[in-house]
């Protein structure tokens, strides 16, 4: 038995970055229930979902999890007014409503789906419960420091998404990192193994690194993911994974 | 012209302190994304842009700007203008949009010789 086996670690393969249909961008095929089938397949452990300023279809993709006996955590893909795109993840659901009722304070807009697309929510029977009428796909008036302040006031992690992207990534959006933004970690995409990762954008520097799969579609889910040595799926594990604490940590 | 001559004849208003307001403005610059800017405002520039986070002040002290202003009546963040006044970087804000007042800087022949 190895050290970690004894202290209760073990490995854990997570995407903390998913959309559903309730993305304007996100197709319809990303329904809760369809989403979570197709992660089980992928071997997935723990995801989280992430729509662009909103969580409601965390709810239906949570009990859609606990049928099939995976873990979901609610979140958000929320868009600062420097328009960089920032995870907001929580344990529970009510957090999650918490952050998404803050968003929706400082989100201007409609959405008009020809342009945009349509924005579904549905619960874990594929059925459509209704559209949101919100401007999901815009920027909220909030800025990087508040959304970041607000996620953690809420007991949540906030990650910086997808920092070597040119659209919407922190890098490019505000040409560094600020030094005392107190982001958990930043997310890779993708396009860069995990490994490479700090080396290419050496602008992560010491933070903690993940990469996940921003899936829009379902061919996208397992693109990428990452492995967490930690004690369970939760959000209070990955938090501590992200720190590096008592033997956890992100290793691929 | 200087940045005190701009503040006045444009009508900005100023949303740090005195310092700086000295400086001459060699060139103009617009844009919103901070990593163009890094690498292509050329010095002495006056910036005009959207982005009221404290990572401009950065930016503009890297490119050794003349002054930031912000355009569209957007008002900085507070720590933007308490490092703008600790690095002596002037942040003024225009009610024009960047387009409007980009115009009326060249045709007062900031960064136009011509227009001289």
């Amino acid at each position: 038995m190895t050290v970690a086996e004894h202290s209760g670690l073990r490995t854990f393969k997570a995407d903390l970055h998913l959309h559903t249909c309730l993305s304007p961008c996100g197709d319809w095929e990303m329904s809760p229930r369809d989403l979570i089938l197709r992660c089980r397949e992928a071997g997935l452990e723990l995801i989280a979902v992430c729509d662009h300023n909103s969580a409601e279809n965390a709810a239906a993709a949570m009990r859609a999890g606990q049928r099939t006996g995976l873990a979901v955590l609610p979140g958000m893909e929320v868009c600062t007014r420097e328009e960089v795109h920032i995870l907001a993840l929580f344990e529970e659901l009510d957090q999650a409503l918490a952050m998404q009722a803050f968003v929706y304070a400082g989100l201007p807009g409609e959405n008009q789906p020809e342009v945009f697309g349509y924005q579904v929510v549905a619960n874990e029977d594929n059925e459509v419960v209704s559209e949101n009428p919100r401007l999901l796909i815009g920027a909220t008036q909030h800025s990087l420091e508040q959304v970041v302040h607000r996620t953690h006031a809420l007991g949540g992690l906030s990650i910086s998404a997808h920092v070597d992207r040119p659209a919407n990534g922190i890098i490019n959006q505000l040409g560094f990192i600020p030094p005392d933004l107190a982001l958990d970690g930043v997310e890779v995409s993708y396009r860069v193994p995990l490994a490479q990762a700090r080396q290419r954008f050496p602008m992560i520097g010491a933070r903690a690194c993940i990469t996940s799969s921003d899936a829009h579609f379902l061919k996208e889910i397992g693109r990428a993911a990452t492995t967490f040595r930690m004690a369970a799926a939760s959000l209070r594990e990955v938090g501590r994974a992200l720190r590096a604490e008592q033997g956890r940590g992100v290793l691929s | 012209m200087n940045v005190r001559e701009m503040r006045e004849r444009f009508g900005l208003q100023a949303a740090t302190g005195d310092k700086g307001l000295e400086r001459e403005i060699r060139g103009g610059y617009c844009g919103d994304l901070l990593s163009e800017i890094m690498a292509n405002a050329p010095q002495g520039c006056v910036w005009l842009t959207v982005q009221g986070h404290q990572n401009i002040v950065a930016v503009a002290v890297l490119r050794e700007m003349a002054a930031v202003v912000l355009t569209g009546g957007r008002a900085p963040d507070e720590e933007t203008v308490r490092k703008a006044d600790q690095e002596g970087i002037p942040i003024l804000i225009a009610a024009h949009s960047a387009y409007e007042l980009a115009g009326r800087l060249h045709a007062a022949g900031v960064g136009n010789p011509d227009a001289a």
